[in-house]
């Protein structure tokens, strides 16, 4: 046994190692497109071997939709149905912001390995290795908008706006995640520790959902709140993805939107990097 | 181990490095001259600074202070630069446990430009020359200490590195392990990288080492070449184990008369330990002992572990005592700071 194992394992100092050794092939740097690319290619591998981790962009979208829909749909619009066409939107983009969180975790217990060492110490563009994250991740929001929208129209959501509202809604939603997702990972890079961090997104994520026009429209608040709401980030989404997939938005509903998005990566991308170098 | 000083070029010129975190000066103004083509043995125990400084010379950290040249280019303005020629196996895996050995080859071919195919072919020949080929599809953390430390640095060589740095890389392997890494290394070196390795063995840094430096505290104590090294620390120790306890006192004083050297009663009711000076009184100590009736359960007479090494060079009382003994020898290795 211990022989075998031992014959198995011998290391040959060989023709085969030194050529394998001595080989001094370098490579034309590969541009910042390609290497985020293949980062990606990575957070691919992993939900290979992780599958459960998908479970955040499919059951959870089914399960919030599901939930809300029938636990206010009666008390608030009086039917499920009307309700629906008000609320998927909104718990749409709701969920997906949710989801968001999870990518400062992922960084956040990744960053942690040896591996991040060599990333690195390579040669190739820095925010590749985030970049590249975070575009699998924007693949994995899709998937749930995709599962949601597919279970709403099941249950009877039939948007004004048509397929193209529909996808032109998804993908404004997609660009303010993936920007909000650099808060996260920022997050994820100052915090020592998913619970806390879990702690901190939860303890952002909560009231800017909840306290948003998602469920309700803010007209029926106390004006206090509704100042509130109204300048929600999350409110001035919603109020955008609705308009869209209902045909009746705004140039200045969607202008909104894309501020934000610029003005959060404008300030959080940068600052990701710079505690990323320093890490 | 090669051409030694091949072209007098310098892989490594650092002049006053620093580090310091908070209060605790992690690396304290160390110099280094590492000539091309060679292997430099950094020895130190734990905390004393070596992953630090291997770290700011792989652009990972920031020094605070010092100025460095990597291969001729500035490691602060050029770290770019620096990055292509350089590559590092840190202390702790540097490879990704999730994925599998050839995943983790062809990822780092893919982000240095290799294409798919030919990413794909170099974690082949990778794979099956360091005896992993069998592992290929497994995930990395379900591999030995020894398959893991192997994948890792061939991680490091997708592209062959000018210069490789190598963290404590034997640290934790069983023998054969060990020898395996060994051997990797001395074919690396024999192709031309400049190989710099940080370890806590003595064994180690002679085995491999054309230079080493012994370092603590953040600071380079000494510096020579490995017999310069043991030439000021002496040949080793005698360690001796009677089967009486009775008899130590005895054994002890006929050891001293015999090496003519100090001898130590360690707590151990059994043991004795001599520093020697020279090996040849050992044998005829021994023979004194079995003559005088003397029976040992144990005997051995080791190489100066990192242990005795820093004993000697921190300051403690045997240091004193040795200079004395070999002050002639002391003088090749150039002692380096405040010690003590
Ligand atoms: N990121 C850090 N923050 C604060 N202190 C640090 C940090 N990294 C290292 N240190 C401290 O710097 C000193 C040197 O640490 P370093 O890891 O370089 O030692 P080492 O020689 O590699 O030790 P070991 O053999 O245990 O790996 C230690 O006192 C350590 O606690
Ligand atoms: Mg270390």
């Amino acid at each position: 046994m211990n022989h075998n194992l031992d014959t198995e394992n011998k290391l040959e100092v060989d023709e085969a190692m030194i050529s394998a050794l001595s080989s001094r092939e370098r490579p034309v740097k590969p541009n910042g497109i390609s290497t985020s690319l293949t980062f990606g290619w990575r957070a691919l591998l992993k939900i290979k071997y992780v599958p459960e981790q998908m479970l955040d962009v499919t059951a959870f979208p089914i399960m919030f939709l599901l939930m809300f829909t029938y636990l206010f749909g009666g008390a608030i619009a009086g039917s499920t149905s009307d309700y629906l066409q008000f609320l998927l939107p909104g718990i749409l983009a709701m969920t997906v912001v949710t989801i968001t969180m999870y990518t400062g975790m992922e960084l956040n217990n990744d960053i942690r390995k040896g591996v991040f060492d060599r990333f690195r110490s390579l040669p190739i563009w820095g925010p590749s290795v985030l970049v590249g994250m975070l575009l699998v991740d924007t693949v994995r929001y899709s998937l749930a908008s995709a599962i949601m929208i597919t279970l709403g129209f099941i249950m009877g959501f039939r948007p004004d706006g048509g397929l193209v509202g529909v996808l032109l809604g998804v993908g404004l939603l997609l660009l303010f995640s993936f920007s909000l997702s650099w808060i996260w990972t920022t997050l994820g890079l100052i915090l020592r520790s998913e619970k806390s961090l879990m702690g901190v997104s939860m303890l952002v994520l909560f009231p800017l959902t909840f306290v948003s026009n998602v469920f309700v429209d803010p007209r029926t608040l106390p004006s206090w709140l509704e100042a509130f709401v109204e300048v929600n980030p999350i409110s001035l989404l919603v109020t955008a993805t609705r308009g869209l997939m209902h045909g009746t938005a705004t140039i200045e509903e969607i202008s909104w939107v894309l501020l934000a998005s610029v003005i959060i990566i404008g300030i959080f991308a940068p600052f990701t990097m710079y505690l990323y170098r320093k890490k | 181990m090669g051409e030694k000083h091949a072209n007098g070029e310098l892989a490594i010129e650092a002049k006053g490095l620093k580090k310091i975190f908070g209060e605790n000066k992690a690396v304290d103004g160390v110099d280094l001259a590492i000539p091309k083509g060679t292997v430099y043995g950094f020895l130190g125990p734990n905390g004393a600074g070596k992953t630090t400084t291997v770290r700011m010379l792989a652009t990972l950290l920031r020094p605070d202070e010092g100025s460095v040249k990597i291969l001729g280019y500035d490691l602060m303005g050029e770290a770019t630069e620096v990055r292509k020629k350089v590559s590092l196996t840190g202390q702790f895996a540097s490879v990704d446990g999730d994925l599998s050995g050839m995943e983790n080859l062809i990822l780092i071919g893919r982000l240095l430009g290799f294409s798919r195919k030919e990413a794909k072919e170099r974690a082949m020949e990778l794979l099956t020359a360091f005896g992993l080929k069998d592992a290929a599809k497994q995930q990395v953390k379900n591999y030995s200490g020894g398959m893991k430390r192997r994948i890792d640095i061939a991680a490091s060589i997708v592209v062959s590195p000018e210069l490789l740095f190598l963290d404590e890389p034997t640290t934790g392997l069983d023998p054969r392990s060990r020898n395996q890494v060994w051997d990797i290394i001395r074919v690396l070196v024999s192709t031309g990288t400049t190989v710099l390795l940080t370890t806590q063995y003595l064994e180690e840094a002679d085995q491999l080492a054309d230079r080493i430096a012994v370092i603590d505290q953040g600071k380079i104590i000494a510096e020579g070449t490995s017999g310069e090294l043991k030439a000021s620390v002496g040949a080793g120790k005698l360690h001796v184990r009677v089967l009486d306890p009775d008899q130590r006192a005895e054994a002890a004083k006929l050891l001293t008369e015999e090496l003519h050297v100090d001898i130590q009663l360690p707590s151990d009711p059994l043991a004795i330990v001599a520093q020697v000076s020279d090996t040849e009184l050992v044998t005829n100590a021994l023979g004194k002992l079995a003559n005088a009736n003397i029976k040992l359960t144990d005997f051995s007479l080791g190489q100066p572990s990192l242990d005795e090494v820093f004993l000697t060079l921190t300051g403690k009382p045997v240091e004193d005592h040795i200079d004395e003994e070999n002050g002639e020898e002391v003088q090749h290795i150039h002692r380096k700071g405040e010690v003590g």
